[in-house]
């Protein structure tokens, strides 16, 4: 089973993002980036499933030249080769534009089946992968939180409301995955060298034939958030319990 | 003015899933026609509750071929015929699991935008969707160009909901059959979590715990706690991407908006992938030992200790009070 999985560089979680205000696209300078935490669950489903079931893993980011480091990292955890579609005219391109450049990208490769995580963590429209399945025309499993297949189908079980769906799905299909799903493996130091002489590919808009995005959307205002006030903070001598159960009480919740 | 607006409803159990019935009161207030699109089996069941909120067309679709694939993709297929005939302005979609596919592949069929986590929509001239970005750090108003629809995911718990006191809807069955293709996903069973006590987006008291339990067997203790005040128990990403706890219960950017009566964060620092989730409590209770931890930033009531050992006493407390 050959397994492309779609993966995004974005800054730090755990750091403070911002947008430029002029340009009203990421602030990207001075600010680290990171591989999507989330994207390393489909990381290493994809590895699995490749192992499992013979295969090859290629993993497919679109972002500024500085994403390579992200694939490299898919690189390193195993997957075989990348794919990294870089074009100016895709600064602050919108789901629907990332989805046809990530779909027509994986059309060129090999492929039974596109994972994804269920959303960015900076964008996180949480809609690219759905779209995606429609641009390749099947099926889309989405929220997966458990996996298995016999290597032409899928089993999943996937997240709802009110508990999960057991989701049978044919082979080829596109898959979005929830954190957790399995424990992603760290890229050994072999691994890292490795990765550094696996192949990947650079691509531009007009190598996928697409025409230059039109968004549909434009932003019209950023503006800061109004913040919360903070209230009363006690160092815990014993009686901080006691004082939030008589916060919980004036509340009367309890 | 924004003309004809749609709002996708979801039914659960019986009942219009919550986020359904806010966003057609919102539609309430921007002007124009408000009609609902409905695929359940059940739909006969609720038309009269979305005539209540303000829809006076309801498209129905209750052939249950629906309900024995993924929603999204025959979901798409015929909202995109219905688009067609009808051209609405506006599509509201809860940003529910199922949402979010039915929204991804309409985005596509219509090749219309898609203005994901809403938070607010307005349409004075033209219709704009307001998103909190970074940990509700900064808010973004993004208008939709026109000449399609726009398709708007909204957050739930964004407004209230309350019925406009409409009558009966026209009720207009949807005929599109669910397409061949569609059936290569196919939904064997669907499981309900059967959980004691109030959901996380019901509760009116939510304890959450972060790294700060340090091991995942202390989550029992905001269990306890829970029970105790008739609460619900979240998580932050963290403890989620560690596997310690399902993804259900991750409140933040990535996981569910919390609007409690009372939000007790335990071990949780504060980053913004959480706060965005939480910030609109009414107030906050924070435990951390880091008495630099950003949290205590947006806490009402903040205490600086060990949570491992601020919580038993917290449990006993409840009790001693219980009786």
């Amino acid at each position: 089973m050959n397994v492309v999985v779609c993966v995004k560089q974005v800054p730090d979680p755990n750091s403070a993002g911002q947008l430029d205000p002029s340009t009203k696209t990421l602030k990207r300078e001075g600010v680290e980036v990171v591989l999507d935490p989330g994207d390393e669950y489909g990381i290493e489903a994809g590895l699995q499933l490749a192992e499992a079931h013979g295969g090859q893993v290629t993993v497919v980011s679109m972002g500024p030249e500085k994403a390579l480091d992200a694939i490299r990292k898919a690189l390193a955890m195993g997957a075989a080769k990348g794919v990294l579609i870089s074009d100016p005219s895709l600064a602050g391109a919108d789901a629907l534009t990332t989805a046809k450049v990530l779909a027509a990208a994986i059309k060129r490769e090999d492929w039974q089946l596109v994972i994804t995580a269920t959303e960015s963590t900076d964008g996180y429209t949480g809609t690219v992968p759905q779209m995606i399945a429609e641009l390749l025309g099947v099926p889309a499993v989405t929220f997966a939180k458990h996996i298995e297949s016999d290597g032409t189908k899928l089993n999943v079980n996937r997240q709802t409301e009110a508990g999960y769906d057991v989701v049978e799905a044919d082979l080829p299909a596109v898959m979005s995955v929830t954190a957790g799903v399995f424990e992603p493996r760290y890229p050994s130091l072999k691994g890292i060298m490795a990765a550094k002489s696996k192949p990947v590919d650079r691509l531009t808009v007009a190598d996928l034939g697409l025409d230059s995005p039109s968004a549909g959307q434009t932003i019209t205002n950023v503006q800061p958030a109004e913040e919360r006030k903070a209230g009363e903070v006690v160092e815990d001598d014993g009686t901080g319990a006691q004082r939030i159960v008589d916060y919980l009480a004036s509340l009367k919740v309890i | 003015m924004a003309g004809k607006i749609w709002v996708l409803t979801e039914v659960l159990e019986g009942n219009v899933v919550p986020v359904g019935l806010e966003l057609l009161t919102k539609a309430r207030t921007l002007g124009g026609t408000v009609e609902a699109l409905l695929f359940s089996p059940e739909a006969d069941k609720v038309v009269g509750t979305l005539g209540e909120y303000g829809a006076t067309t309801v498209y129905a679709a209750s052939d249950p071929a629906y309900n024995e694939v993924l929603l999204g993709g025959p979901a798409a297929d015929a909202i995109a015929e219905l688009v067609a005939e009808h051209k609405p302005d506006l599509i509201l979609i809860g940003a529910t699991y199922t949402g979010r596919d039915i929204a991804g592949r309409l985005s596509v069929k219509l090749d219309a935008p898609v203005i994901a986590n809403g938070v607010d929509v307005s349409a004075n001239g033209d219709i704009s969707v307001q998103t909190a970005i970074f940990g509700a750090t900064q808010v973004v108003d993004t208008k939709f160009d026109g000449g399609k629809p726009g398709i708007a995911v909204v957050r739930a718990k964004s407004f209230a909901a309350e019925p406009g006191g409409g009558g009966a809807p026209t009720v207009v069955p949807i005929t599109t059959p669910v397409a061949e293709q569609h059936r290569k996903a196919r939904v064997k069973d669907r499981v309900v979590a059967k959980s004691e006590g109030p959901t996380l987006e019901d509760a009116p008291v939510v304890i959450s715990g972060g790294r700060g339990l340090q091991d995942p067997k202390n989550f029992e203790l905001l269990h306890q706690v829970a029970e105790l005040v008739g609460g619900a128990v979240g998580a932050s990403r963290a403890v989620v991407d560690a596997g310690w706890v399902p993804y259900a219960m991750q409140v933040g950017q990535t996981g569910k908006t919390v609007k409690p009566t009372v939000y007790i964060a335990c071990g949780i620092s504060g980053a913004m992938q959480h706060t965005v989730g939480m910030k609109g409590s009414k107030n906050i209770v924070a435990i951390n030992k880091d008495g630099e931890a950003p949290i205590f930033k947006l806490a009402d009531l903040g205490v600086v200790g060990d949570v491992l050992k601020i919580l038993p006493q917290l449990i006993d407390a409840l009790k001693a009070r219980k009786g």
